[in-house]
Formats: C-alpha cells, structure tokens, sequence
C-alpha cells in the first residue's frame, strides 16, 4: 500500500494520528448513515413496487374504457368534451429529512371538493365509458401521487446511497490503509534515527575515552 | 403552489385534464424535450411521462433524477405497458445496492 509522502517527523506523526482517529470516526458514522439508508430504502422500494403495480392496473382499466370511448364518440366531441376542466389541482409540497436526504412529500388543494366535478361535461352527447374512464383515473390517482412521492424518494435515496458507499470504500480501503501505513513508516524512521544516534553517542563516547585514558574498552 | 403535468401522446393523457392535471400532447422527442425543459424551469413538482414518450427522451429523464424537484413518473400510455416504469425502479434498486434483490416479484 502506498504511503503518503511525507517528511518521517514528530510533528508529521502527531499530525497522522489525529487525522487517522478523524477518518476512523468518518468511517464509522458514514458505514452507519449507509445502512439506516439501506433500511430506509428498502422500505420505500418495496412500497414503490406495490404501488406500481396498482397504479398501472388502474390506469389500464382506464385506458381500456378510454379506447372504447374514442371509438364510439366522435374525436371532436370527445375533445371538447375533455377541454375545460372544471377542477384545478394544486399541489404543495413539504420535504423531510432522511438522513440529510431531502425526500418530498405532496398534498394535493382542489379547486373545488366536489367529487363530481371531474365531469366537465353534460351527459348528452358523450358516452358512459368516457365516465368510467374518467372515474377510473380519478380512483388511482391518490395511488399515483404516491407513488410519485415514494419513487421520488427511493431515486434520491439510491443515490445518496450510491455517494455514501463510495466514501465509505475510499475511507476504508484506501485513505485509512493510507494513514496506518505512513504512521508505521515515520515510527520505524524514528527509532532508527533513535538507534542511529545512540550507537553514534556511543562510539564518541568510546573514542573521548581513549583519548583521555588511553585506553581502549 | 406547484402543479402536476400529464405528457405523452394525446389520446393516452386526455383524461387526466378532467382531474384537474395540466396536460401537455406531444407527438416528438424534441417537442417532448423542449416542453420538459421549459416545465423543470418554472414549477411543475410532478411530471407524469407515457413510457412511449421517455424512451424517447430517456437521457433528458436521467438528467432530473438526481435532483429533488420535480419528480419524473412514467406511466403506461394507451398503447400498453412496456415495463419501462418497473425497470427504473430496478435500475435504482440496482443502483443503491449494487445488485438487484427484489427479483422476487
């Protein structure tokens, strides 16, 4: 593993082993942050694929009734029909917190409460399955918003994850492999210094002796 | 206030007017891509998008998906379900845990 290239001092050693417990406490907290993640994840995912499911059923349903529609009316009648619509949706939308995700959560403000007014038209010239489409769609539509909110999050979320792990591999297999290994170079630099200055000591030692007593140990 | 948008081929997004959703009939992948632009600009939070049109313009879809607003759904269009809508979220199971566990159902 490669070392970073510093100077084998003291002060560099101190440095390291901060920065080292620093990295390791990075580590810990993010491999934490990935797995809440992963939790909260799956969760949302598997709500994602049920909702899924059900919102295209409906809309099937909705498209079956819709194609009878088209057919039976004329294209004329059907757009005018369907050319002002008497209820208006609006949405607000609020954004949680999940682990510094920020995931939407939607409610929808209708113009007007009442249930009937997605009929924008008179009966009489349009045909029944233009209503049980219609119907039809306005029945999946809670599951629709839903699933817009929930798809949404697990998007964010599964990127989010994708960033969190990535950091998390880096810290552990290369800057803290990185930092262990430099600090284990600068102590064995030192105390080879260390060694290096002692037998040098003793040498003059030796050699301030023979000099004064004349004698060799 | 935001709004929710319907695009897609007329004949699949006509209903939703009736709901009170803001439709938007689109026949091209440059219409489609320039009207998606325009809507990612001003305040659209969803955007309901047929799964014949996001084949489409699949890369423009993938350049919102990290972005927290506004929120690209695909749903089937009157021509049938592709399976596209299922596949994404594959592709972010895929994605957050690197290989696809939910193949149960």
């Amino acid at each position: 593993m490669a070392k970073l290239s510093v100077n084998p001092t003291r002060m560099q050693l101190r440095i390291l082993k901060k920065k080292l417990i620093v990295a390791m406490r990075g580590h810990k907290l993010l491999k934490d942050k990935r797995d809440e993640l992963m939790r909260q994840f799956l969760i949302l995912v598997r709500e994602n694929n049920v909702l899924r499911q059900e919102v295209e059923n409906g809309i099937r349903l909705a498209n079956a009734s819709m194609a009878i529609a088209g057919n039976v009316m004329q294209k004329q009648v059907l757009d005018v029909a369907l050319m002002l619509p008497k209820q208006e949706l609006q949405i607000e939308m609020e954004e949680k917190n999940v682990m510094s995700v920020l995931i939407p959560s939607y409610t929808i403000k209708l113009k007007t409460n009442n249930t009937n007014d997605i009929y924008s038209y008179g009966y009489a010239f349009t045909s029944s399955e233009l209503d049980d489409a219609i119907k039809a769609l306005s029945d999946v539509f809670p599951q629709m918003l839903r699933l817009a909110e929930v798809e949404k999050s697990c998007q964010l979320i599964a990127a989010e994850i994708e960033k969190t792990r990535r950091r998390v591999n880096a810290l552990e297999h290369v800057i803290i492999p990185q930092y262990q290994e430099t600090i284990k170079y600068i102590k064995m630099k030192l105390d080879e210094n260390e060694r290096g200055t002692i037998t040098r000591l003793m040498k003059v030692k030796d050699m301030i002796l023979a000099q004064a007593h004349g004698y060799n140990q | 206030m935001y709004k929710v948008a319907v695009i897609g081929d007329n004949e699949s997004i006509c209903g939703y007017a009736a709901l009170g959703l803001e439709t938007y009939p689109v026949n091209s992948a440059e219409r489609g891509k320039e009207i998606l632009r325009q809507m990612v600009s001003s305040d659209f939070v969803i955007i309901y998008i047929t799964e014949a049109l996001a084949a489409l313009i699949s890369e423009e879809i993938e350049r919102y998906q990290d972005r927290s607003r506004p929120a690209l759904i695909l749903i089937p269009g009157i021509s049938g379900n592709t399976g596209m809508g299922k596949r994404n979220v594959k592709r972010s199971v895929e994605r957050a845990v690197g290989s696809d566990i939910l193949d149960l159902k």
